[in-house]
């Protein structure tokens, strides 16, 4: 186990050096700089600029330098937000996107797993249709859409929430719809399908025929089983939703971290796209990390040393 | 399965009814909003004029604000906000004249190069005296070459006496610059040369006096807590990339006509939710400068909202760039032809929508001319050049002749990544088909790639804007000089480049605006080095309530003295 961890944490490393240097070297070659504008300032106040942030140097020095701040936990400071730690920065945005990501996990994975639980129960009657719709819709329509329409039709047409701003809790409410929409609609379908195959597995008709009565039936076996892909499909649900929805945070005005990493490259600002970048790279790292840690524990199939020469 | 599938279809076309029946609706409901906004103005211009109980103005941004340091500011927003955080040694008030502000009265001297600033009583946030040492503090600041990081408008200073000098690091003395606090309420201002508009600028973020705890703690202006400031509000919560909150600053010397306790603002980038906010009565103002409108929602909302509905000339231009040294742009005769060949009308009535003069001149009208009330497009107007197709197509000929080209070669048109930007250049591209019988490519790129491209000379015609920094014709024509960072389309003629050497030192107003006519001639009329399009105008829609809201003549706005009326 001890050293299953070791091997995967050496892993990781190389592959967040790897991530690191891919985009510190695509981000140099995009064209632009922090310091353009469409009106140019005086060339001694230019170059003064990029000596200040050391963008004087060559690339590969440019690097090395960043290389070694990170090595310290040294991420720099923003260049486009003057004098805001990039840590900082991601602090305080990370922690609104995950606020509301976390709100729109618990409400997708409650109402997709119910919605494939009645559409696979009523299977080929009303509300199976009626949920796949849902589903269909869900997948098929863009977020921005449905942003676009939750907030022209329960802000603007019945006045129940505000378009935008986001202090209250009610203010919550149309976003994390927003949000949850795509998620419930694919959560309801794998439900649905895992759920039916279920159903009609061998086991289930023995219990029936045993006699147990509906209720066991459903909680002990068919939900239980049903809902093993769902399990599965949280894990990197998770890591894009807490990453930040850009539309999302946008359209609602949340301070969120997508909306700051799109605005980030957009004015090349160099350190807080890299330290975005690496703050992505170790959570979906973790993420996948943890995952293969629990499978040991969750599915005793899986065994971490099993494969033993011979 | 065949029921399965009708049923999903009639359950499609229940939600698509739903949606257009929701739409419906929604029209007459606005209907309605709009009469009563009717009413209720009828009764406010009717006469006595209640405040309302509640002076909380409601705001959009289209964007967080980078920095609230005045010192290392150089955008839009950050305009907005540090006009509420700060005070200058004036105010320009809503008719764009200088009213007292942290000064009280001053003197230019008869040769127009020496302003003495007499400061009134007034505080800081903190209790502090605001003194003619807060200003020379400032400015140092801001010119100084050890600042950190470079304050990018450092040139907005170089007005005073040996500013640029001090700033490239020629001269190491500061006293040697011309600004001197004589006492803590005196300040002696000297100029290198005379400046109509210096009064003006004293009213600009980069001329903004700072406190002095600022010194030795970069982090100052990241934190409300640490930010001292003089203005009529205080910045109290600012969460990054989501709303700003403004509260009235009751040390402000001038508070009393202050009726605003509190601003606050949200900041969504998303001019349509901007919008359908805004009549959902969540803001009380929407649209530049601060926020924005979608452009093809502005011929709905002009019938739709009549009384809220605002379109303001400003003094800026949208205009194409010939990039002067490549083909076929390096002949004066082509450039002409195309620049000749599109209907600028058709663009603002059917592409723009926003009531934009078409423009054929460079300068904008709104800018003085050679009196202070003057304005510089009334006194010469923009006749450079006529809309022809026929004469541009012989000048069109008469250009590939010159050339040696039997056909023109290959043209792109670039432009940075907009809806707005695409559909003028769609359209002008038409129009260079239909009129001159050119085929042009259009492309558009990534606002960095564009910018570098543009700068680089790496294009052929490119979509530009400018907008002044100061209200004179300079801040449109120093561009065009040879050498000049911002002289994209490499103009280099001699005798521009006098014209604007003499207008710099003339103190004689009248003979600068004839300079600047002449030089205007030469990079309009003669060279066409650029295309003028159309000036802008800022589109906004303002609650019949909302009172008060100054808008400069560049677009600028300053939301201090607005009040809200019972509604």
């Amino acid at each position: 186990m001890v050293r299953y961890i070791s091997n995967k944490f050496f892993y990781m490393l190389v592959s967040l050096v790897i991530l690191i240097t891919a985009t510190f070297f695509l981000m140099k070659a995009i064209p632009g700089d922090p310091f353009m504008s469409e009106k140019k300032v005086p060339p001694a106040v230019q170059a003064r600029l990029y000596q200040q942030y050391g963008l004087d140097q060559p690339v590969w020095k440019q690097y090395l330098k960043y290389m070694g701040n990170i090595a310290q936990g040294d991420l720099g400071i923003s260049m486009k937000q003057l004098n805001q730690d990039v840590s900082g920065l991601i602090g305080k945005t990370f922690s609104a996107s995950l606020k509301l990501g976390s709100i729109a996990i618990v409400v997708s994975v409650i109402i997709g797993v119910l919605l494939g639980m009645l559409a696979a129960l009523y299977h080929r009657k009303l509300i199976d249709n009626v949920a796949m719709v849902i589903a269909v819709l869900g997948i098929a329509v863009p977020s921005f859409l449905v942003a676009a329409l939750l907030q022209y039709i329960f802000a603007y047409k019945f006045h129940m929430f505000r378009v935008m701003g986001f202090t209250g809790p009610l203010d919550y409410v149309l976003p994390v719809a927003a949000l949850s929409f795509k998620p419930i609609a694919f959560i309801a379908r794998l439900t649905r399908s895992s759920m039916l195959e279920v159903l009609h597995a061998d086991y289930i008709k023995t219990a029936k025929a045993k006699g147990l009565n509906w209720a066991t039936i459903m909680f002990r076996h068919v939900i239980r089983n049903g809902i093993m892909p769902v399990v599965t499909y949280v894990g990197p649900m998770t890591a894009d939703i807490v990453t930040g929805s850009v539309v999302i945070e946008q359209i609602f005005g949340i301070g969120g971290i997508g909306k700051q990493f799109v605005q980030a490259i957009g004015v090349r600002d160099y350190t807080l796209i890299m330290g975005i970048t690496i703050f992505y790279g170790v959570l979906l790292m973790l993420a996948r990390f943890t995952t293969d840690i629990l499978y040991v524990f969750i599915d005793p199939r899986i065994k971490l040393s099993g494969r033993k020469e011979g | 399965m065949k029921k399965s599938k009708s049923l999903l279809l009639i359950i499609a076309l229940v939600l698509v009814i739903g949606t257009v029946l929701a739409g419906c609706g929604n029209n007459t409901n606005s209907a309605n909003n709009g009469n009563n906004g009717n009413t209720a103005n009828t009764g406010n211009t009717a006469g006595d004029e209640k405040l309302a109980a509640d002076q909380t103005l409601r705001l959009n941004m289209t964007a967080d604000v980078p920095t609230f340091d005045p010192g290392q500011a150089q955008d839009s927003q950050a305009h907005v906000a540090l006009k509420l955080m700060y005070e200058g040694l004036v105010r320009v008030d809503k008719d764009g004249k200088e009213a007292p502000g942290v000064a009280e009265k001053w003197e230019v001297s008869a040769d127009g190069l020496v302003y003495t600033f007499h400061l009134r009583d007034s505080q800081w946030s903190n209790g502090d005296p605001v003194t003619a040492n807060d200003f020379v503090f400032a400015w140092k600041r801001v010119l100084d070459p050890a600042t950190v990081p470079a304050p990018p408008y450092a040139q907005q200073l170089y007005y005073l006496k040996n500013a640029e000098q001090f700033n490239k690091g020629e001269i190491k003395d500061f006293s040697e610059v011309g600004v001197k606090a004589q006492d803590d309420h005196t300040l002696v201002v000297t100029l290198k040369n005379p400046t109509a508009y210096f009064l003006n600028l004293m009213d600009f973020y980069t001329f903004y006096p700072v406190h002095k705890s600022v010194e030795g703690n970069d982090k100052w202006a990241t934190d409300t807590k640490t930010m001292i400031t003089n203005g009529p509000f205080n910045l109290t919560s600012w969460i990054t990339g989501q709303s700003l909150e403004y509260t009235k600053n009751d040390t402000y010397w001038d508070k009393d006509n202050i009726k605003l306790t509190k601003i606050t603002s949200t900041i969504v980038n998303e001019a349509s939710t901007e919008v359908l906010s805004y009549k959902n009565g969540e803001i009380d103002r929407a649209g530049a400068p601060n926020g924005d409108i979608p452009p093809d929602q502005v011929p709905v909302l002009k019938t739709e909202l009549p009384d809220d509905f605002t379109l303001k000339p400003v003094a800026s231009i949208y205009y194409y760039e010939f990039n002067t040294l490549v083909e076929p742009f390096d002949n004066a005769n082509i450039r002409k032809a195309f620049a000749m060949s599109i209907s600028r009308q058709d663009i603002v009535d059917k592409v723009t929508l926003a009531s934009q003069t078409p423009a054929f001149g460079y300068i904008p009208p709104g800018i003085k001319g050679s009196t202070d009330a003057g304005d510089y497009r009334s006194e010469y107007k923009d006749d450079y050049f006529t809309e022809d197709y026929a004469e541009a197509k012989k000048l069109l000929e008469l250009g590939m002749k010159e050339k040696g080209y039997t056909t023109l070669p290959p043209v792109t048109l670039i432009y940075n990544t907009s809806e707005g930007h695409k559909k003028i250049a769609l359209a002008i591209a038409d129009m260079w088909k239909n009129n001159l019988g050119v085929e042009v490519k259009t492309e558009n790129q990534e606002w960095g790639v564009f910018i570098e491209n543009r700068q680089n000379g790496d294009y052929q015609v490119a979509r530009a804007g400018w907008n002044p920094d100061y209200n004179d014709p300079m801040t449109f024509m120093d561009m065009w000089k040879k050498g000049n960072g911002n002289n994209d389309i490499k103009l280099d003629n001699p005798e521009y480049d006098k014209l604007l050497d003499e207008a710099f030192s003339e103190v004689d107003n009248a003979k600068r605006m004839a300079n600047f006519r002449k030089a205007e001639e030469i990079l309009v009329k003669d060279q066409m080095g650029i295309m003028p399009i159309y000036y802008y105008t800022n589109v906004s829609l303002v609650k019949p309530y909302l009172k008060g809201v100054s808008v400069g003549y560049d677009g600028a706005v300053d939301y201090s003295k607005v009040y809200l009326l019972e509604h």
